[in-house]
């Protein structure tokens, strides 16, 4: 894969996020402002501070307006980003490329989602014109096709692989039990989500991520100039992209048991940042669970586990708390909730916080003498998804 | 709903299926079995219940069929009687014409039009003997046409209205005399020749009173009891079940009761239909539901769908420019690597293909099997759960696609389907038609 990366060319120096919620009280507008207040507010910077702007919103706001209306910009450059799921990733991931390019000294990406105010349950495609020939199975559907496929390729009972992932679940709502900002604190036996009635294949309602409104936002600058900002930065490892080119719909050999371009954009993040072997390198991983069988086979795509042994790996717990690699300390998408454009930012903004050693306590990870954090975000579906990972560390190489 | 219940069963047009739909499904039954040359210069639609108002519906089942540009396209529509007027004007046509007759009934629940009706459709080719071996001959008729008020719908109300029956029968027990005296006269046949006589029309009582009157043994029994009375397709369809169980060189009377009477008399001929799906063994292989879904897919109950939006409507002209694909199914295929890509697409997913370097494939025709499956409770739909499949085509070809007509708790890996032409949604009174895939019956 060619990428030649910017490992330790850039450093995040502030990261703010909102709860997310139902936030039936506050707009769009509000929560953009709320986000960025509190990030420009722990370096002590204004707006005008701010060199150039990348907001990310899959279907909240159109065009760079939809940050510089709210926050009242004077002649700033703002670019709107769309890239599904795995927007505010994307909005972060152009900040930093304009900063290592040399064009700005300082940038800040902010990720929103308003997604309450459409009055429907899940989030759901914008609608633009088409001959009527699209696919319209929800995302929970297409993504409960893992299940019985990976069930029949490993030999393992569906019975039990029901199990397996209600376990992930259960996991999530264990860390997010133990988060202010999450939509869902309170924490659900795997068990009880077995027993409730399927929705989608046999995933139930608790098997997805939690639908709430949301925005973070972060700042990134020159890596020689972040220590000017905070004693602690962030150092970006590596950044890579993936957009599939949706073979997997038609490809007799594609099997739902994988997705190549989380893999792929795994592999290219693993060279940039020079690491060989994630399980024992990462302090911590914050993956794109938006269903239960998603971060299951993230496991195995991102080189956590051996093919066919993510399922035992996650009733060992080897991605518990206090597990060797913890997974999703923050409850993930399926315990924070999913504000599209801001999940992105909002796995950073835990990477920070458990980086940085400023976790609540009951849920900081064990302290190690590991640096690195990995953020994987996706968009999509099996067989046709984009796919980003990150990989950041506090210490410049 | 405090009614008698009649014996029997009735056909009944999925949530997914309209008279267009049922049409194509049907013609395509006719088609298939066919020679390549032997091509329709027309394709006629009847129906009292047509999709579209000023729109031509014989244009969609035209597209779905993959018909040739330079074959009509034409619509008969609104009256039941169009259906029969249809087949007459074709039979006496020196052209070769698809006729493709279709209906869907739309009673008030516990009327008699939904106690009796059945919604069907039938195709038949009308050509002459240079177009290949007959499966009938017309032997000629009789029309009687007379004004008076039987059953009626306003143009904006779904549900049909009707007389008291003892003044109707007596209007067609007027008629029939010499009706049938002029049909025997016009094929100078005596009654004894008669081997069969076929009775349509919307009217039960009616039905049953002309049988009587005719005093003919041989009234074959109709479809009354499995499939219903089907409207402005319910001629040809008798008639093709007629012919789908005589013998040849039989004398076969087809009488339609309908504002008036239309006799035509048929020789069956050497062949039968050829394609499996014969009426029988379509009905031997039916799905029953019940009345609460009944009442569903007629819109006489509506019930809560998924809390996710509707659909928007369809733009016309992306729908122009993927025509091939959106109705006749066409996929395309690698002309180097033979990989078949579905939806048809310009760049291969092969490298070793050159971009733009593909060849069509029609796959309307070609069956599959459940790679894998999931029921999607959560999606919009008219009659949920969807259940949705990945399914693999024979010869190649993969697509993630709805099946239809099938109960959530019967699918299975490895299942054998075939592509199937459906309404996926109506918005803005645009229907959008496309495929998806049924169980494989016959």
């Amino acid at each position: 894969m060619a990428s030649n990366g910017i490992k330790d060319k850039v450093a995040i120096i502030s990261i703010g996020c909102t709860p997310f919620r139902e936030h039936w009280d506050k707009s769009r507008d509000d929560l953009v402002i709320d986000a960025t207040k509190e990030t420009l507010g722990y370096v002590s910077l204004t707006t005008s501070d701010i060199d150039a702007y990348w907001i990310g919103t899959a279907q909240s706001g159109m065009s760079g307006l939809t940050l510089s209306m709210p926050l009242k910009l004077e002649g700033k450059p703002v670019t709107r980003v769309e890239n599904f799921c795995a927007t505010g990733s994307e909005a972060l991931r152009q900040a930093c490329y304009a900063v290592a390019s040399g064009a700005y000294d300082i940038a800040m990406a902010v990720g929103v989602e308003k997604v309450k105010d459409s009055g429907y349950q899940g989030l759901n495609a914008f609608p633009y014109p088409t001959a009527g020939t699209n696919r319209t199975l929800t995302a929970a559907a297409m993504y409960s096709l893992v299940l019985p496929a990976y069930a029949e390729k490993y030999g393992i009972d569906e019975d039990e692989l029901r199990m397996v992932v209600a376990k992930i679940a259960e996991k999530n709502h264990f860390n997010g039990a133990r988060n202010p900002l999450a939509q869902f604190r309170r924490e659900m036996s795997a068990e009880a989500i077995c027993d409730m009635a399927a929705v989608a294949g046999r995933l139930s309602v608790f098997d997805c991520a939690g639908v709430a409104d949301g925005a973070a936002a972060a700042i990134v600058v020159p890596a020689e100039k972040a220590y000017s900002y905070t004693d602690k930065p962030l150092f970006i490892k590596a950044l890579s992209f993936v957009s599939g080119n949706g073979s997997g719909l038609m490809d007799p050999e594609y099997d739902y048991t994988t997705f190549p371009e989380c893999a792929a954009a795994a592999n290219d993040a693993y060279s940039q940042a020079g690491v060989s072997n994630p399980r024992e390198e990462l302090a911590l991983a914050e993956v794109h669970d938006c269903f239960t069988p998603t971060e299951l086979i993230l496991m195995e795509d991102l080189r956590f586990s051996e093919r066919g042994e993510g399922w035992r790996d996650v009733l060992s717990g080897d991605f518990a708390l206090d597990g060797a690699l913890p997974v999703n300390t923050d409850g993930g998408l399926k315990s924070f909730g999913h504000p599209v454009g801001a999940s992105g930012i909002r796995m950073h903004y835990e990477c920070w916080l458990q980086l940085r050693r400023e976790a609540p306590d009951d849920r900081q990870i064990e302290n190690t003498s590991k640096t690195l954090g990995l953020v994987h975000n996706l968009g999509g579906y099996p067989g046709e998804m984009v796919s980003f990972v990150s990989i950041i560390g506090t210490e410049k190489g | 709903m405090g009614i008698n219940v009649p014996a029997g069963m009735r056909s009944v047009a999925s949530y997914d299926e309209d008279t267009a739909t049922m049409g194509v499904e049907a013609a395509r039954n006719a088609l298939l079995p066919l020679e390549e040359d032997t091509k329709p210069t027309a394709l006629w639609f009847s129906s009292s219940n047509p999709p579209y108002m000023d729109k031509t519906n014989a244009n969609v089942i035209h597209a779905a069929l993959r018909l040739d540009k330079h074959t009509g396209a034409y619509d008969f529509g609104g009256a039941e009687k169009s259906g029969v007027g249809a087949l007459k004007s074709a039979l006496n046509s020196t052209e070769t014409l698809l006729l493709v007759q279709s209906d869907v009934r739309s009673g008030l629940p516990s009327s008699e039009d939904e106690i009796y009706g059945g919604d069907a459709a039938s195709a038949m080719l009308i050509g002459s003997e240079d177009d290949g071996p007959l499966i009938a001959r017309y032997l000629g008729g009789a029309s009687t046409s007379e004004e008076f008020i039987d059953r009626w719908r306003d143009p904006s109300e779904t549900h049909t209205k009707s007389w008291e029956e003892r003044f109707v029968v007596s209007q067609y027990l007027q008629l029939i005399d010499s009706a049938w005296k002029q049909a025997l006269a016009t094929t100078s046949l005596t009654l004894e020749q008669i081997s069969t006589v076929v009775i349509s029309g919307s009217n039960k009582r009616v039905k049953n009173q002309i049988a009587k009157s005719l005093e003919a043994t041989n009234v074959r029994g109709d479809l009354f009891e499995s499939v219903g009375i089907a409207g402005a397709a319910d001629a040809t369809l008798l008639l093709t079940h007629a012919l789908e169980t005589s013998q040849s060189g039989e004398i076969i009377a087809l009488i339609v009761l309908s504002d008036g009477i239309e006799i035509l008399i048929f020789e069956a001929g050497e062949i039968r239909n050829q394609h499996p799906a014969t009426i029988s063994s379509q009905l031997n292989s039916r799905d029953e539901i019940t009345y609460q879904r009944f009442l569903q897919w007629k819109g006489n109950l509506k019930v809560q769908p998924p809390n996710r939006p509707a659909p928007s409507r369809i733009s016309a002209s992306a729908a122009a420019r993927e025509s091939e694909w959106k109705h006749g199914f066409v996929a395309s295929k690698g002309d180097e690597s033979g990989l078949v890509h579905m939806p048809p697409a310009r760049v291969s997913a092969s490298p070793e293909d050159q971009i733009d370097a593909m060849s069509s494939i029609s796959m309307a025709n070609t069956s599959g099997h459940v790679v894998t499956y999931t029921i999607d409770r959560l999606v919009y739909s008219e009659s949920p759960p969807v259940v949705f499949a990945v399914v693999d085509f024979v010869g190649g070809g993969r697509m993630p696609i709805e099946i239809t007509d099938v109960d959530s708790d019967n699918v299975s890996i490895g299942m054998e389907v075939i592509p199937t032409f459906r309404k996926v949604f109506t918005a803005d009174s645009i229907h959008n038609y496309f495929w998806k895939v049924r169980p494989k019956r016959i």
